[in-house]
This record gives C-alpha cells, structure tokens and sequence, in this order.
C-alpha cells in the first residue's frame, strides 16, 4: 500500500509510449505511399496517383466526419446520411447552374465565387433538412439499432425519390469552373488542379474540427460525451441540444462533401450518396467509432489503396479496402483510433 | 426536522421491468452527512441515480431545496446544485485530468483558489494534471471523481461508495476531503459499506433493504447498538 504521491509542481505529460501508441496510425499513411512506389514502380503514375487517393480519402472524410461523431455520441446508425451527400450535390450543382455567368466565366475569383456560395447553399440546406430529420426520423428510435436501420434506409430512399421529383431522373452531367479545370505539372507528373483543391479543403476542414473539438467547451463536451453520455449530462449539460448541433453540423458537412464529390466526378445521380455509404461505413468502422481522427486516417488509407489497386488490379479495388477494414479490425478490433465508452 | 435540503416521499423506481425502488422515503438534513447503509443490491445505487436523474422515479416526489425535481432532466439537477460522484467513478479516460475538472466547471474556467485547495487535498491531480486520466489508478481516479464534482460548490453532494476497493492511507485521504467539504457547510448524501468511514463522517444513517428504508436515525445510535446493525443489515457492522 502506497501512499499518495507527494506533491509535485510539475505537470506530467503523456509518457513516450503512450504518444507513440496513439500516433502509431497516422504513420499508415506514409507508409502505405512508400508501399505504392515500390508496387508501382513509374514514380509519375505513382505521384498521379497519390495526390488523386488523397484527395480521394479527402472528400470521403468530409463525409465520414459527421457520420462517426453522430454514431460515437448517440449510437445511432443513420443510413440516411448519404441522401444528404446527393442532397447536398443537387443543391450545390443547380445554384451552379443558376450563376453560369460566374461559374463559367475564365476568373479564378468569380470561379471561386460561384462554387462558394453553391457550396454555401448545399451546406444550408443539408442543415435544415437534417434538423427536421433528427426530430422526425431519429428521435423515434433512440436505442433501437434495428429501428435506426429500418427507418433511416426507408428515409434514404425516400428522400432520393424527392430528388427525383425535384430533379428530374436523369442524371445530370456538369463541368467544373474552367479555372478548376486541368492539371499543372509537378515533377513530370501531371496534378489535377481540382484534386489539389480537394487536398487543401479537406485538411483544413479536418484542422479546424480537431481545433473545435480540442480547444473548445463544446468539443470537449463533444469528446466526453462520445464516452459516457450520462455522466455528461450529470454535470449539467443536456447532451441532447449538442447532438442536435452536431448532427445538423455532420450533414451539412455531408453536403459539402456531395458538392466537392459532384465537381470531381462532374455528374451526379440521386444514388451518389448512397453509392458511397459502403466506402464511408469501412472508414467509420476501421477509424473507430466515434473517432474524428481515425475517420481521418481511415479515409486516406482508403483513397490511396483505392487508387494504387484501381491501377494495378482494377478488378480487386473495392475487395482491397474490405481487406484492408479485416486487417486493420484485426489489429484492432475497436479501430485505429478507439473511444472507450464508459459505460 | 427544520426544512431539509432534500427530502424523498415514496419514491418508486423500475428498472426494465423490475420494481427496484418500492417506496423509498427519507430527509437529507442541511449541512450534515448522511448515509445510506446496505446489503448489496439493496437499491442505494439506485436510489442515488433517481435522485439525479438518471433513472426516473415511476411515484412519488423528490423535494430538493423546495423545488420538485421530478420535471427536472439529469442536467438541470445538476445545475439546481446537486453534484454526483457515480459508483463507477465516471471518468472520462480519452480526457486529460484538467479536462476532466475543466467539463465540471459549468460557470467558466475553473475557479484558481478552489482548485489550488484540490491540489492541497488530492496531490495527485496536480502532478498529473495533463496527463491522459485512463493512466491514473483507481485511487487516483476516485479523488478525480470526487474532486470533479467538488470544483464548483454544490449545494447537496450524492457520492456513492468512494472508498471502494481503496488503500487504507488513500480512504483516510478521502475522509479528510469529505469532511472538510462538510465544514464548508455542504449536505451530503454518501452511500458507504466501509464501517470506519461511516462512523467517522456520518451524523444520520438510513438502513435500505430490498427497495425500502428500513431504518433512519443518527449515526451514533447505530454504530453503537450491534444488535441494531445484525437485525437490520443480517451482520454486525463491526465485524466488517
Ligand atoms: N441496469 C440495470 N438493469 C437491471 N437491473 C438492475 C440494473 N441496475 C441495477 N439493477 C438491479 O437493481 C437492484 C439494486 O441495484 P443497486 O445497484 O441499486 O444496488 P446497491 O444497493 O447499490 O448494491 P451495491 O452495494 O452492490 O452497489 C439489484 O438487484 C440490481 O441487480
Ligand atoms: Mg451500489
């Protein structure tokens, strides 16, 4: 029997282990690009392809962001957040429509103008509709994962059916403003301009969530309430309001997703979102539940596996990130970055 | 009794389908410690997460401080004054010591002199004040729990078993902390088996036993009279 430990001054830090067991993860990252050179062999293929599985894993995780703290914070399985993606995708792609003057014109500011405000609509809409969401579909079942299946697959559908009646069936196709378009060459490869954007926009979406959920009240009751929901609201905040917040915050950033994804692939369709649910579920699940970070992580690993097999295999791309998701559940069952809940 | 902080008037409670709770009534008298003695599975716990809201009573009312909590969610006790020490400590293990006070602290920042007294009563917290709180041991763990709940003044503390599975030098920590918490003036509800602990910072007990208070008086009565302890709890406290 020990006695307390004598008062010390000094604040301890995380020890070694402890940070290099949590950075551990991130270096997945690295380490499967140096894996791609090799198995690639050309280095401009290898680059191309590179900055294309970013920026890839970039807008995945745009839309898995809001997904994972919606499922750590609540344990709710919302299936219907991809209809959010192609909600997002139509709203954005017709105010683009709407400001074709902008949109079209050879001027990188009005360019960048123009997909701002398209971006700024999806976003609004995804957040209104999500709130009339949480409180139609979700609230009813609380606590039930069947229920959630059930109805938020039975929401996708018919919120896709809406698109179809506001929209039209038919896909649409679109171009990308002119100065989003083409490739500047790096190191004799040739970039995508639009996928570097993807890269920029992604990463600094990604640093100001970890600033919010770091550094702000709200974050850290965000963080503590992916862990043990009830003590949260034993200290005096109603946790309920904050889900709210963070699931309206999480579609639109689903939407925001649904537009940059509507610029890459230049068309869209009603089932987009949908479409990407399965990608989105693997970096949910092999991120950890809950987990910001892990989604973070487990979209690049993702982006890039995509598009290293997609070139080398083209068969095998999507078995290779069920197989990565195997892996990685093997090594940890909890995923890369695990919340442990409290109760 | 001259108006009690918190008083319970047949307050029923079902878990699922199992009536836990069958009509518990008892007064917390302002400023002293009570406690709540019992066989295990009883309802102690139970009877401390109705009182803040984390099971809901099905009858009965729960008076705190003149308002009826019942309406009242698990938040809005808490910021009526009721600070909660869970039986499973409720730590939040992803955070940091400091986070975990920081979370507690719901009118800013948390207040310089009072956390400058925590450190002075659980040392631990100072030194490991940034660290990860999933690192400290349970001792450890404990005085963050109770210190969490202490980092603001509460008007009435629930604290449910502190002294479980403690060290002996760290119990005595942890009684020098609650009783210099109740010379503050708080009311305190603690649920406690330690016999010493209990003798120690109790002025009233209540006895539970299946759902019910068999028993309520003062501390003293009860620690004295071993016939008392072996009819009501089917042992005599002393021997524990
Ligand atoms: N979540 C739950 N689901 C079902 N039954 C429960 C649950 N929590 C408690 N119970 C039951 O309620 C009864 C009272 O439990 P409670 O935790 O209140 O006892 P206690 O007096 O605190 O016991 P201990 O001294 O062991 O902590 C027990 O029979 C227990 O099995
Ligand atoms: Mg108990």
């Amino acid at each position: 029997m020990s006695a307390a430990p004598d008062h010390k001054p000094t604040f301890a830090r995380l020890s070694l282990g402890d940070q290099l067991g949590r950075a551990t993860p991130y270096l997945l990252i690295p380490a499967l690009i140096v894996l791609g050179y090799f198995a690639i062999g050309a280095p401009t293929s290898w680059l191309t392809l590179t900055v294309s599985g970013l920026a890839m894993g970039m807008m995945i995780f745009i839309m898995a962001s809001g997904l994972t703290l919606v499922f750590g914070l609540m344990d709710i399985i919302n299936f219907g957040h991809g209809a959010f993606i192609s909600l997002g995708a139509f709203m954005g792609i017709s105010v683009l429509f709407w400001l074709s003057g902008w949109a079209t014109a050879a001027s990188l500011p009005l360019n960048i103008a123009a997909v701002l405000l398209a971006i700024l609509a999806a976003m609004l809409l995804t957040g209104v509709v999500a709130w009339g969401f949480e409180r139609v579909i979700v609230r009813p079942v609380y606590g039930s994962h069947l229920k959630q299946i059930l109805i938020t697959v039975g929401a996708l559908i018919v919120l896709e059916e809406l698109i179809h009646v506001i929209w039209g069936g038919q896909e649409i196709f679109l171009n990308r403003p002119p100065t989003l378009q083409g490739a500047v060459t790096f190191a004799g490869a040739a970039l995508e301009k639009y996928r570097i954007l993807a890269v920029v926009v992604g990463l600094a979406i990604f640093v100001a969530l970890r600033l919010v959920l770091r550094r702000t009240k709200i974050g850290l009751i965000v963080r503590a309430g992916v862990q043990n929901d009830e003590m949260v609201e034993a200290l005096g905040y109603r946790l309920k309001l904050v889900f709210i917040g963070v699931f309206i915050a999480g579609s639109a950033l689903a939407g925001l997703g649904g537009v940059m994804w509507a610029l890459y692939e230049q068309v869209i369709t009603a089932g987009m979102g949908e479409n990407m649910m399965i990608l989105i579920f693997i970096v949910v699940i092999i991120g950890g539940l809950g987990s910001v970070e892990g989604a973070f992580i487990g979209a690049l690993l993702v982006g890039l596996l995509q598009n290293y097999v997609a070139f080398l295999e083209p068969k095998i791309a999507l078995v290779s990130n069920i197989g990565l998701m195997t892996a990685i559940l093997l090594w940890r069952p909890q995923g890369m970055m695990p919340v442990v809940k409290g109760h | 009794m001259p108006d009690p902080i918190l008083r319970l008037t047949d307050v029923a409670t079902d878990i699922a389908q199992y009536h836990i709770l069958k009509g518990v009534g008892f007064e917390v008298p302002r400023g002293q410690v009570t406690m709540i003695l019992g066989r295990n599975g009883v309802g102690k716990t139970t009877t401390m997460r109705t009182i803040m809201g984390l099971w809901r009573n099905k009858a009965g009312r729960i008076d705190f401080d003149g308002t009826d909590l019942s309406p009242l969610s698990a938040a809005e006790r808490c910021r009526a004054g009721i600070g909660y020490v869970p039986e499973d400590m409720g730590i939040f293990t992803d955070l940091t010591v400091a986070e975990n006070m920081t979370l507690a602290a719901l009118s800013g920042p948390p207040d310089a002199a009072r956390l400058d007294w925590l450190f002075t009563v659980f040392p631990p917290l100072k030194t490991f004040w940034s660290s990860s709180a999933g690192n400290l041991s349970g001792g450890q763990k404990q005085m963050l729990s109770i210190a969490r709940a202490m980092v603001e003044e509460r008007r009435l503390y629930l604290i449910d078993e502190p002294t479980k599975g403690l060290a002996p030098a760290i119990v005595s920590t942890m009684v020098g902390a609650l009783r210099e918490l109740k010379r503050q003036g708080a009311s305190i509800l603690l649920v406690e088996q330690n016999f010493a602990v209990a003798r120690a910072l109790g002025d009233r007990a209540l006895v539970m036993d299946d759902g019910r208070v068999t028993w309520s008086g003062a501390m003293s009565e009860l620690s004295t009279d071993t016939g008392l302890q072996e009819r009501l709890m089917g042992l005599s406290l002393e021997a524990t």
